[in-house]
């Protein structure tokens, strides 16, 4: 009997039985589109990981002040203002040669302010932070240039505007915003007027970021920064460019010993501020994405095994019900491997079909997904593995064929006599 | 005349459950080509047992049983549906067509596990000569119950077997139909067909050459019928 023939045979058998083939399958169906689905969508969180780590770089260290254990969120988070960290502080990491392989370092404060320019205003965050911080972090210029190091450390009026900042303030007048004049206003200061800075640079979109939108963000002088907008005397954040991945831990420990030293810490307890590496807490969280889609996608294939139980249920339905008719094929000629082929290549014809109609699904929805969540403003690639297809396929074929084994070989084993006499 | 069937001290018995219980004890006869023979028997004499042993469906617990001359006793599995296959045709009472087909899929199904080709034409050949051509299309729950018997016919003849058996091929009919089944058969055995007929019923024997009478596992008369009746079944045949 030639597989031809067989083909066409259960083609006949299922289409003939369609509602009930669909039923049949729908586990599989389910199960296959949910690999798909959440095999993309840890691709997808993968790659929005790796575009960070790229954007941010990967040999980035950053000191917030405040104790923190290793892998919980620094201190700042709950709201508690420490004041420790020092300008001194972010100079002598650069300049007392006890941080070797300190590329680039720049200290930071951050806030909100309104922004204004003619008749407009409004609101955005702003960094407070040194010339060197393009070394630090990569910050694209669309056009003009980051302030100098000469109008950083002599405190000048400028600021770089972010794009999304150049957007709303600029949007439809067609002007250049380099070399126009903004005034900055924090949200303490409630008397009119604030501080004119004149744009000297404009940054180019990034796209949001888990960590840090540059987009929506107005670059001025620490100085002004800090004293001017906020009025205080502390830094919000140290970050350090390592001029080695391979460096990473001794600068770490370089730049833990120099704060010791100097804020006069003896024991681990006083520590009062915390040095993060940005790789590692994006392997922490690469880490977890990954382990999150093994646990979900070991869910999904435990919806195969159930869909898998499906057609075990269906098929010795079904080899019960045509009873008849196996003992009639047995009469006319067919031998046991040939009653066996059929009803496995049933299942497995079946379960094919399912692991498509999956896939279909599955890619649909992870595209979908994808759509909102660029919509959304994150960099989502939409990644469908061609082997994540492939072990679908593979995986829907195999399931067909383990659960179909048992029904096949009932079925091919019926003694034809009783067969053609069950009623 | 060749012997087709040759059956020595033929006896059959089931086991269940240790308990061993004899159907068929000391049977011998032949049959030879070109035969008509009726086992006749009433029901739990074991003529349905014999049939399924001669017809390869069922192996024999004792004795020898030659076909074409040759012992099946050496014979496996595979070559038994092999032989079902291509020597052999069968005509049940209850028809045992398969349902959401059409006639001449039905047909074919034999053919599908030989190794002839050209199915469609053999398959035409065969309806043609139980006289239902203009039915190759019809699904089977579109005909008639005489039509289903003879589309029964057409699949047992056409992968050309050496003989035919029919179970009670007319238990399921009215007399009218039964009698174009008849006619059929005998038609098929003076063409050159071996027929092997099981029934209960004497006026069906009748229709055949020699009558095989058993009861209780055991032949108790084997001989040629003296008034055999013809079926007239022509006027059925035609469109």
């Amino acid at each position: 009997m030639d597989l031809a023939i067989t083909t066409k045979l259960v083609f006949r058998t299922l289409l003939a039985r369609k509602g009930r083939s669909f039923l049949t399958i729908l586990g599989i169906v389910i199960g296959i589109a949910g690999v798909i689905i959440i095999i993309a969508l840890g691709a997808g969180a993968k790659s929005l990981i790796i575009g960070q780590i790229t954007k941010l770089g990967s040999d980035l260290l950053s000191v917030q002040p405040g104790k923190s254990n290793e892998k919980g969120p620094p201190a700042q988070l709950f709201g508690i203002v420490i004041t420790t960290l020092a300008n001194s502080d972010a100079d002598a990491i650069r300049e007392s040669g006890q941080v070797p392989h300190a590329k680039a370092v720049f200290g930071a404060v951050m806030g909100s302010v309104s922004v204004t320019w003619q008749n407009r205003t409004i609101d955005t965050n702003f960094m407070g932070t040194e010339y060197s911080m393009p070394q630090v972090i990569n910050i694209p210029i669309a056009s003009g240039q980051f302030f100098s190091q000469q109008e950083g450390e002599g405190n000048a009026n400028v600021a770089v505007l972010g794009a999304t900042v150049v957007d709303e303030l600029f949007s439809n007048t067609g002007v250049n915003p380099v070399g126009q004049v903004i005034k900055v206003r924090s949200a303490s200061q409630t008397e009119a007027g604030g501080i004119p800075l004149r744009v000297v640079g404009v940054t180019k979109k990034q796209g949001s970021s888990l960590f840090l939108d540059l987009d929506d963000q107005v670059f001025m002088p620490l100085a002004i920064g800090q004293q001017q907008l906020l009025g205080i005397h502390y830094l919000r954040a140290i970050d350090i460019k390592v001029d080695s991945p391979a460096n990473i831990q001794q600068t770490i420990n370089d730049v833990t010993n120099l704060l010791k030293q100097r804020h006069h810490i003896r024991t681990e307890a006083d520590v009062d501020f915390t040095v993060r590496n940005i790789a590692d807490a994006i392997d922490i969280l690469s880490t977890v994405t990954s382990a999150l889609s093994l646990f979900l996608t070991s869910m999904a294939a435990i919806s195969l095994i159930v869909g898998g139980i499906g057609i075990l249920n269906i098929m010795l339905a079904t080899v019960a019900e045509r009873t008849r008719e196996i003992g009639l094929r047995k009469a006319v000629g067919a031998n046991n491997s040939a009653v066996r082929n059929q009803f496995l290549l049933e299942a497995g014809t079946l379960t094919f079909f399912g692991g498509i109609i999956g896939i279909i699904i599955g890619v649909v929805a992870s595209y979908l997904i994808s759509l909102v969540m660029r919509y959304l403003g994150y960099d989502w690639a939409f990644v469908v593995s061609l082997g994540s297809v492939v072990l679908a396929i593979g995986v829907s074929i195999l399931t067909g064929i383990i659960f179909g084994l048992y029904p096949a070989l009932k079925a091919s084993k019926l003694n034809p006599i009783d067969a053609l006499r069950y009623e | 005349m060749e012997k087709l069937i040759r059956v020595e001290n033929l006896k059959k018995e089931y086991t269940n459950d240790d308990v061993i219980t004899p159907v068929l004890h000391d049977m011998s006869f032949s049959i030879a080509e070109g035969e008509f023979v009726a086992i006749m028997g009433p029901s739990g004499s074991g003529k349905s047992t014999l049939m399924h042993i001669l017809s390869f469906l069922d192996r024999p617990t004792y004795g020898l049983y030659e076909f074409e001359g040759r012992d099946t006793k050496k014979f496996d599995d595979n070559y038994l549906a092999t032989l079902r296959n291509e020597r052999v045709g069968f005509v049940f009472q209850s028809f045992n067509l398969l349902a959401r087909t059409t006639v001449l899929d039905n047909v074919k199904l034999p053919l599908i596990y030989s190794k002839k080709g050209d199915h469609d034409e053999l398959a035409k050949k065969a309806l043609e000569s139980v006289g239902l051509s203009h039915r190759l299309n019809y699904y089977t729950n579109q005909i008639s119950g005489g039509e289903k018997q003879r589309v029964a016919i057409a699949r047992a003849l056409v992968c050309d077997p050496a003989v035919i058996f029919a179970d009670e091929p007319t238990g399921n009919l009215d007399s009218k139909s039964g009698n174009a089944v008849m006619h059929i058969l005998q038609k098929l055995n003076s063409d050159g067909h071996t027929i092997i007929l099981v029934t209960h019923e004497t006026d069906t024997a009748n229709h055949a050459k020699r009558i095989i009478r058993i009861r209780d596992g055991e032949i108790i008369s084997d001989e040629k019928v003296q008034n055999r009746t013809i079926a007239d079944g022509e006027r059925d045949l035609v469109k």
